[in-house]
């Protein structure tokens, strides 16, 4: 990380308790001006807990917190005015429309009459709400909600945006929308600090990457750095049936086999070098590989290796199928 | 910068926010009328005959007698109401984004109070129309009228931070709209359905010493004529005290923050 750039965000010696429960057990972090940082962690890690302090919403127990350029313990009102948050719970008024949404944030961040209705007219159509603007907020959908919400959150123009699990619940589609939103943010000079249980979208979405396991930051990194953490990838061969399975694992001298999916599991850095060794091997032996596939390392197994603990499988068929399709996996058909 | 000198334009925004509310769902101000307009209609015309013949000497018939216990009902409904309003806000989502705004502290509870003070002032009004339709016979002249919309404005004021204070305590909407339920019960053990003296000794002491009497009977005083001052001052003094401790609690229920 550049530590000339302005810094957004610093944190340092952060500790937060509830009664005996220890939820933060000093974190720190910088955050740079206009990048997107993104503090993944399974539930309960304190990713929630962390959004609400920077966010002014509780206290820390101990710790040097700046925002934007102002402590958030002795002028939370400095840091309020510069910070847009959008929480893991919808924060819509839904017996408003969503226009009276907007409306309602504009009048709370004292805009004057023209330029509130400016803004809300912009920010309607920016998050394709335009159509849906005279519709009260309970009739949205989950992906209008959350459109909405972020929509709200950004009438003031805030420098800061936390952004807590912003695409929990969405579809495939609203959280590829959410996404371009997020970057189109970033892009226009806003910070964005996002927190999320989802490894792929800090994989995608995110410039900086903080490990947080049971109230500790684990790891920090870009995404690269992070998956160089963990020691190489592995190649994946598929096989027609059991006697294939035996000779390639033969063959290839190394790997372990699963017998239920007929699949063998071979250590590997993915070069072509190594690969070509490999398939070299089984011609030799006349194995017929039904498929193959080379697999760098991911955040997963960057999340395996460093907490000793499998990624808590809450992401949803639809996430779990884009992020198999997503590189750094390569699938090769034969 | 300073969120204060923002405190009278954002509670106007909360207040607006608040009667959109109330606009776009009328049933439940409408509720508001008919709890209380049922309790007359019943006892007006079903019990009153009966109650009314046990009660001789009273000014205007039972219908007079009663209504001042049926507007004072008015301000326990519309508490209900504010209750509810009060904790769907705070559990759901939109009350955690106004705490990290840059706004007044206080907005969203003087927004609440406000909204809930002109929603339960049509109520009232509203009821006590209905009641002038069953018999109801206030002889005050103007500044009595006055100084009785003064007193039930001043217990609704004290009954709307109670049930802020009950709102912001519960942890669910469905508690908050049971809590206020017991103040529903103390009009009964007042001196608004009958008088205090007619009642068995332990619930005379009761309704004596509890704050919907003196303010029954200031309204009852200034509206029909009879002995005001006394109770009027209680009725004062209860509300005060209420609203003040409410408000209190309130503001530091608020301030506490949102709970785990």
């Amino acid at each position: 990380m550049n530590l000339q750039a302005p810094v957004a965000i610093e944190v340092a010696g952060l500790r937060k308790a509830f009664g005996d429960q220890v939820v933060l057990n000093g974190v720190d972090l910088r955050v740079a001006e206009a990048t997107i940082f993104a503090l993944l962690g399974p539930n309960g890690a304190g990713k929630t807990t962390m959004v609400q302090i920077l966010s002014t919403l509780i206290r820390a127990d101990a710790g040097e917190i700046r925002v934007a350029g102002h402590d958030v313990a002795s002028e939370p009102d400095a840091v309020r005015a510069a910070i847009g948050v959008t929480g893991q719970f919808s924060a819509v008024d839904k017996l408003l429309t969503g226009a009276e949404n907007l409306m309602l944030m504009a009048d709370l961040c004292h805009l004057g009459r023209e330029q509130a209705r400016e803004r809300v007219t912009q920010l309607l159509e920016l998050f394709g709400l335009a159509d849906a603007a005279g519709k009260l907020a309970a009739r949205y959908s989950g992906g209008m909600t959350r459109r909405l919400d972020l929509a709200m959150t950004l009438v003031g123009r805030p420098q800061i945006i936390f952004l807590d699990e912003p695409t929990t619940g969405l579809d495939p589609r609203s959280r590829r929308t959410m996404w371009q939103i997020i970057r189109n943010l970033a892009a226009d000079g806003v910070t964005i600090f996002l927190t999320t249980q989802y490894l792929e979208e800090a994989d995608r979405l995110a410039d900086q990457i903080a490990l947080l396991d049971r109230g500790t930051i684990v790891a920090e990194g870009t995404p690269g750095e992070l998956k160089r953490l963990v020691p190489g990838g592995h190649v994946v061969l598929r096989l027609a049936d059991a006697s294939a399975l035996t000779a390639a694992r033969a063959a290839a001298g190394t790997g372990s086999a699963d017998e239920e999916a007929l699949t063998l599991t071979i250590p590997g850095d993915g070069s072509v070098r190594s690969l070509r060794l490999l398939l070299g091997r089984l011609d030799e032996a006349r194995v017929d590989v039904a498929g193959l596939m080379v697999r760098t390392p991911d955040l997963d197994d960057v999340f395996l290796t460093l907490t000793g603990r499998q990624v808590p499988q809450h992401r949803d068929r639809a996430a779990a199928a884009a992020a198999s399709a997503s590189p750094p996996a390569k699938v090769i058909e034969k | 910068m300073t969120s204060h000198s923002y405190a009278a334009r954002d509670s106007a925004t909360m207040l607006r926010r608040n009667l959109r509310h109330m606009v776009r769902y009328p049933s439940m101000t409408a509720m508001l009328v008919v709890l209380p307009v049922f309790f007359l209609l019943l006892f007006v015309y079903v019990f009153g005959p009966t109650l009314g013949a046990g009660l001789p000497g009273i000014r205007g018939g039972y219908a007079s007698y009663l209504a001042p216990a049926i507007i004072v009902m008015t301000i326990v409904g519309a508490s209900t109401a504010t209750a509810v309003s009060v904790a769907s806000d705070m559990t759901g989502g939109i009350v955690a984004r106004f705490r990290v705004m840059a706004i007044s502290r206080s907005c969203v509870l003087t927004g609440h109070v406000a909204g809930a003070m002109i929603q339960v002032l049509l109520a009232m009004a509203a009821v006590t129309g209905v009641a002038v339709g069953t018999g109801f016979r206030p002889t005050a002249a103007p500044a009595a009228w006055l100084a009785a919309a003064g007193i039930a404005a001043l217990f609704a004021l004290a009954l709307t931070w109670l049930s802020v204070l009950l709102g912001l305590a519960a942890r669910t909407v469905e508690t908050a709209s049971n809590f206020p339920m017991p103040l529903l019960i103390l009009p009964f053990l007042s001196s608004g359905f009958v008088p205090t003296a007619s009642l068995p000794a332990g619930v005379r002491w009761f309704a004596e010493y509890q704050p919907f009497t003196p303010v029954i009977n200031s309204l009852r005083g200034l509206l029909l004529g009879g002995p005001v001052e006394a109770a009027a001052w209680q009725a004062i003094a209860w509300s005060v005290c209420i609203s003040a401790g409410c408000y209190l609690g309130s503001r530091a229920l608020y301030r506490r923050g949102p709970r785990r």
